[in-house]
């Protein structure tokens, strides 16, 4: 009866857990579509009403929103957008394109697939194809390129500020419009924005700085130099709150007692001196929320039905993942040949202080090694080294200064080493069965005298 | 080539002098006989009858009565004319007047006072017929020359229509009997005769007596129409004489009129030339007979294509063979007609459908039907083998099927048959209207996709007709509600003001310029340069209204204005194509656009109006021959041109610095420079754009008035915080209360647009890049240098972590902070392939990230 009633309650929290982690992949994973935005308050009231002045009286306007990776750019206008279509006089009311600068960036946006918009050709039939103008036969645009540009400024320039629909361009990573031959489209839009045609609104999004110096002057006289900057601007006492806002269950959770627990632990978590470490330790590497999500899913990952609840070694564990030194990771895998092989490389750079080296050089510091200090070294053939070193220089952690060319041959081929000495030292610490002359020799050059 | 010589045309008088002044030196004549030297045959044309005269677009020659023909001192030719105008030279907004539909034959009575009537003889083409009719009447039918007669029953004197005075009417009539009976060699003229299709053949040839070459072309190959062939070879040739700077013109002149390579192209000759002319003639030869000798060639010259259905199809090999070589000649023109077609678009939308069937509609069947029986056999088992195909994909099929409506709207508009259609179009459409659409797939022979023709004929999306529009709004835009929207709206750049302040003069001078050139009939250019934001081309669009109402209301002879921007061209070479859509409304590729502007301006244009032609970002059209820019001003110079230029830049010294000596020199000396507006220029716009509206303190615009003149004085920047204040106004006030912009949100707006985001952006980053940026300081100052690789920085972070007793980062945290860093362009960074030897640079002075980080 009672194991019954066990198997019960666990396939009752199993249903739970599988519940939480859906909510959280969807917070961590598309924070455009679900997430909050956090401390951008006035950003957000700049941008909508800045779209509703487009939609409700047709002014064009352009603007720039800019800001570091992962500061929330996308999420900021997602957010607008939404809340403008939900607005009554706004709905229907405003066609929008949206181009992406960027190959391999793709936009999270359920109308509208990835654009790649590399040049001003493709950019411009994107917006032909988005706005269903009558050139476009099924989703398709024909035409050359001046024939398209004439049609869309001639469609454009027909409306007027009373009659025709507003549009919103959005053109994702603003910055690699810019290095587009002439800049031409960006005149385009800037000069429609600015002149008594369709109402246009354009917003670009950027993490460049500097983006403004990027205009060519006729285009950024157009620009009408409204700049919404997102910053991160929040202490840490507010990114524990958000912490705390990003793992709690929303009120509507089927499980009320369990949500309840789960709550009740989050906030106990966020008070815990191990927990406020970790993030304070991460908060001072970087504000983004990106990363904390980032934590926050290692950690969440190890949730299961006989681990319902989040604990502070999760999080620890998560952080120690996040922060590992990823060249240092793959010394741990070498072999003790190569590991010697790094360290007469390491031996060499001290003394030719950072000047780069050849094989030749490093199997003779190698040999020094072998005869005057090994005795568990076996000697292995010159090969044989060359084989190892091969190995080292596919796994980038040497690199040769120019291409290999087919003349040169390999021994003297110029290399440098990817590590820093430190690193080989921390390494070296935590490899596993490492030779105690092999340590010796690591830590000085001249320990064999 | 001999194909110039071909139709050289000589004029000389005939008849008998009539009268003679002495005193003016000049001496009447009846009429003038037009000798083509080649093919032996003479035209005349006396006082009285109607002609066609070389016009803008080779096309649509215009139409006119004789009235006068005289020698004049220097012995040259001249003539005298009464004007019949197209619907096309009718201004577009007067043109609803009419209040009925208007068939492309349709002329009017010309009463215009402003053109000129007196024109050199040389550019009359030929005799046509006008006929008059009364308003009620119907057009009637005549199945023959259709591109040959017009038809007029009203006048137009420039601002309204009229029904033809009684006087004229009979004038008219009388001037067609005369005609009837006298030119003997014009039998075909003969209206409303209805005749048998036998008739029709010899008919062509009786009338093609006159021209001759073009009857040899039309007997030889039936079916194919000689529309105004003469004009257009006529106006060819004369572009082949008076351009010899391209060298490709020549070339594609050829194309264009193909009936002077067709006539020379006979019997065995044609094997001959057929390899290298195949390309050019192909699309024009689709007489049965032609079609034999392609096969010929085909054979020959390339291996039969294998079609990728083969081996679906359990044909003989002799039937699939055969399927092949005819899949292979249909498929290889197929480009080539695609691009002509497109050339014409614009033909095509102009046009009214006339209703009228033409004699060469049964005609232009055969070709079709030719091939058709001849090949019965592969075409059974290949139409079997289509149907398979179809079923099995569905959209190859629809795509197929949509480029076939293509082709069969040719065939419509081919039925239409207006003399404005250039030759080469219904030519080359007629033909490939049913082959074109088994570009697809080699397995849908044309029998298959004639009947599709008909099937899709009904879905009309083509995108050529397209009408450039964005939708409707669905709810009104509303209306400004407060006093700050009402300025925001007035303050938008986009907002019109009735005058243009602070720029008096400077429209001064421009309007008097082109009011001058106006007057006096000439060309000339103006440079106008200026910084962004001076008004440059607010100022020259002002002029150009002013200008406008001028001539409307007849205070200036009439003028067209064209407007291109090198920044709205894709390439410089567009430019010409610009131009000459706005001029004539052609559609052409920009080497032959840039041949037609060039004949346009070159030679004298009796009805041509003077053209207006700004040129905004001029740089912009600068190539490395500078070409563009050379014709350009090249033009104005010419004694005809009757061209003005207003050329718009950016930088004073352009025609200096970019341009080459003979460019700059045509440029000329009239140049215009706006300066960067003052601060009290800048108030006084601000103010008067709100005169009437008081949401602005004076202080405030005076502050933004100097702040702007002290960095770049551009207008528009000023007018853009102004409207960036009223928004930061109307979010800072709490009530309904009216509230005007004071000088705490000018200030807020100005720092907005001005402040550096650096600083800000460097405060606002996490601990660890802070202290990053603070090992940067310190690694250049210890070298001494201001580049340092990542490893020379990780030392003093180390170091500098282990002061402010943090846990020093490993190296990839390090990595993740530079490449962020590099993302916001606060570090300049190498590829980061480089691992620990990237080289880093600041962005920014070492002296802001000093006072960034200081602050704290």
């Amino acid at each position: 009866m009672s194991k019954r009633k066990l198997k019960e309650s666990n396939a009752e929290s199993a249903e739970c857990i599988s519940q939480v982690q859906k909510i959280l992949r969807e917070r961590f994973c598309h924070p455009c579509a679900a997430g909050k935005l956090f401390g951008m308050e006035q950003q957000y009231r700049h941008l909508l009403e800045l779209l509703k002045r487009t939609t409700v009286h047709g002014e064009s306007n352009s603007a720039l929103i800019i800001g570091p990776r992962g500061s929330g750019k996308t999420a900021l206008l997602n957010h607008v957008l939404k809340d403008l279509r939900e607005m009554n006089q706004v709905r229907e009311n405003l066609l929008e394109v949206h181009l992406n600068g960027n190959c391999q960036f793709f936009m999270k946006n359920p109308f509208l697939p990835g654009l790649l918009q590399t040049n001003d050709k493709v950019a411009l039939k994107e917006i032909t194809r988005q706005l269903q103008l009558e050139n476009v036969v099924g989703d398709k645009v024909f035409g050359s390129f001046a024939e398209n540009l004439a049609f869309l400024l001639e469609a454009l320039r027909k409306g007027d500020r009373t009659s025709s629909c507003p549009i919103l361009f959005v053109l994702d990573e603003f910055d690699l419009f810019v290095h587009h031959k002439n800049q031409t489209l960006l005149y385009n839009l800037f000069d429609i924005s600015q002149s008594a045609q369709t109402p246009v609104t354009v917003i670009g999004l950027t993490c460049r700085q500097d983006i403004l110096e990027l205009l060519e002057k006729r285009v950024k006289s157009r620009f009408s130099h409204r700049q919404i900057y997102l910053m991160n601007s929040f202490d840490f006492k507010q990114y524990i709150k958000i912490f705390k806002k990003q793992l709690s269950l929303p009120a509507e959770f089927p499980d009320e007692t369990f949500a309840q627990k789960w709550n009740n632990n989050v906030q106990h978590l966020s008070e815990d001196k191990t927990v406020q470490d970790v993030l304070q330790n991460l908060f001072h590497h970087t504000k983004d929320l990106r990363s904390l999500h980032l934590l926050l899913m290692l950690a969440g990952s190890a949730v299961s039905v006989h681990h319902p609840l989040l604990t502070a070694t999760d999080l620890q564990e998560a952080s120690r993942q996040h922060s590992t030194d990823s060249k240092a990771n793959i010394v741990h895998g070498l072999s003790v040949l190569e590991i010697c092989l790094i360290i007469a490389m390491k031996h060499l750079n001290e003394v030719y202080d950072g000047e780069p080296f050849n094989f030749q050089m490093v199997y003779n510091e190698f040999q020094k090694f072998i005869q005057r200090k090994a005795h568990s070294m076996y000697n292995f053939e010159k090969p044989v080294v060359m084989k190892a070193f091969e190995h080292l220089l596919q796994l980038e952690l040497v690199k040769p200064l120019e291409r290999p060319s087919v003349r040169a041959q390999r021994e003297y081929l110029l290399m440098k080493l990817l590590l820093d000495s430190s690193q080989i030292m921390d390494a070296l610490q935590v490899y596993p069965n490492c030779p105690t002359d092999v340590k010796q020799w690591a830590a000085s050059s001249l320990s064999w005298l | 080539m001999n194909t110039r010589q071909q139709s050289k045309l000589i004029y000389s008088w005939y008849g008998k002098r009539l009268s003679s002044d002495r005193k003016l030196r000049t001496s009447h004549y009846e009429g003038i006989l037009i000798t083509s030297e080649s093919s032996k045959t003479e035209t005349c044309i006396q006082l009285g009858d109607f002609i066609l005269v070389e016009g803008v677009n080779a096309d649509q020659p215009y139409v006119a009565q004789l009235v006068d023909l005289y020698e004049d001192g220097a012995q040259h030719k001249r003539a005298v004319v009464q004007w019949f105008c197209r619907l096309e030279e009718i201004p577009q907004n007067k043109r609803k007047l009419l209040k009925r539909e208007i068939s492309a034959q349709e002329v009017f009575f010309d009463q215009v006072l402003g053109y000129d009537t007196d024109i050199a003889a040389e550019t009359i083409i030929k005799s046509t017929m006008v006929l008059p009719l009364h308003l009620g009447e119907e057009l009637p039918i005549i199945t023959l020359n259709k591109e040959q007669t017009f038809y007029v029953r009203q006048s137009w004197d420039g601002k309204c229509f009229k029904v033809l005075s009684l006087d004229t009417f009979s004038k008219l009539k009388e001037a067609n009997k005369k005609r009837g009976v006298i030119t003997n060699s014009s039998k075909a003229f003969i209206p409303s005769d209805i005749l048998t299709p036998v008739k029709k053949e010899t008919e062509s040839v009786v009338r093609s007596a006159t021209k001759p070459k073009n009857a040899d072309m039309e007997i030889e190959s039936k079916h194919s129409t000689s529309k105004s062939s003469l004009a257009k070879e006529r106006h060819s040739q004369r572009v082949a004489n008076n351009d010899i700077k391209t060298p490709t013109a020549r070339k594609k002149l050829e194309l264009n009129s193909p009936t002077r390579s067709k006539g020379r192209l006979l019997g065995c000759e044609v094997l001959g030339l057929l390899d290298d002319d195949y390309d050019a003639i192909a699309p024009f030869k689709p007489s049965a007979t032609k079609r034999k000798v392609k096969f010929t060639s085909e054979i020959s010259g390339s291996p039969p294509k294998i079609p990728c259905s083969n081996d679906k199809s359990k044909l003989t090999s002799e039937t699939s063979e055969c399927r092949q070589r005819s899949s292979d000649i249909i498929l290889s023109p197929y480009t080539k007609v695609k691009d002509f077609s497109e050339k014409d678009n614009n033909l095509h939308e102009k046009d009214d459908i006339l209703p009228l069937v033409g004699y060469q509609k049964p005609s232009s069947q055969i070709p079709v039907l030719t091939p058709r029986s001849r090949r019965t056999c592969a075409q059974k088992t290949s139409a079997l083998i289509a149907e398979q195909i179809s079923m099995l994909d569905e959209e190859d099929f629809l795509s197929s099927s949509d480029s076939s409506y293509s082709s069969s709207s040719e065939e419509e508009d081919d039925d239409d048959d207006m003399p404005c259609t250039p030759e080469k179009k219904p030519k080359s459409s007629r033909i490939f209207s049913t082959p074109n659409s088994s570009r697809k797939s080699a397995v849908h022979t044309p029998a298959k996709t004639l009947k599709k023709t008909v099937r899709f004929h009904i879905t009309p999306r083509t995108p050529r007709n397209a009408t450039p529009e964005i939708p409707r709004r669905i709810q009104a835009a509303q209306e400004p509600a407060s006093v700050l929207e009402e300025a925001r709206l007035r303050l938008h750049v986009s907002a019109i003001p009735e005058s243009l302040p602070c720029r008096e003069e400077e429209f001064q001078d421009i309007y008097n310029f082109v009011e001058s050139k106006l007057i006096d009939g000439t060309g000339g250019c103006m440079y106008i340069s200026g910084v962004p934001g001076t008004g440059k081309t607010a100022t020259v669009h002002e002029v150009i209204r002013c200008l406008q109402q001028a001539a409307e209301n007849e205070e200036l002879p009439p003028f067209q204005f064209v407007e291109i921007n090198g920044m709205k061209l894709t390439d410089p070479h567009q430019a010409y194509v610009q131009i000459l859509e706005f001029l004539t409304g052609q559609k052409v590729t920009a080497t032959h656009a840039a041949v037609l502007l060039a004949k346009l301006f070159s030679t004298p244009g009796p009805k041509r109006k003077t053209t207006v032609l700004i040129v905004d970002e001029l740089d912009l059209l600068w190539t490395r021959k500078q070409n563009v820019m050379y014709n350009l001003f090249d033009w104005p110079t010419q004694k005809h041109s009757k061209l003005i230029i207003l050329a718009i830049a950016n930088t004073m010294d352009l025609p200096e610095r970019i341009m080459m000596n003979r460019v700059a020199s045509r440029l000329g000396l009239t140049r215009m420079s706006f300066q960067p507006y003052t601060y009290k220029q800048l108030q006084q716009i601000v103010s008067s754009r709100l005169k009437g509206v008081k949401a602005f303190e004076e202080d405030a615009v005076q502050l933004v008035s100097r702040k702007v003149a002290a960095l770049s004085g551009d207008a528009r920047r000023c007018l853009d915080i102004c409207r960036r204040a009223t928004e930061i106004c109307e979010l800072a006030r709490q009530k309904r209360a009216p509230e005007i912009v004071r000088m705490a949100h000018v200030t807020e707006a100005i720092d907005e647009m001005f402040s550096s985001p650096y600083v800000n952006a460097i405060r606002n980053a996490s601990l660890h890049e802070q202290i990053f940026l603070k090992a940067i300081l310190a690694e250049f100052r210890r070298a001494g240098v201001e580049e340092a690789t990542v490893q020379e920085i990780y030392r003093h972070y180390v170091a500098l972590c282990r002061v402010e007793g943090l846990q020093s980062p490993t190296v990839s945290e390090i990595m993740a902070i530079c490449s962020r860093l590099g993302a916001c362009r606060l570090l300049l960074v190498e590829a980061s392939n480089k691992y620990l030897h990237m080289r880093v640079r600041l962005n920014l002075s070492q002296d802001d990230v000093m006072y960034a980080l200081r602050e704290e």
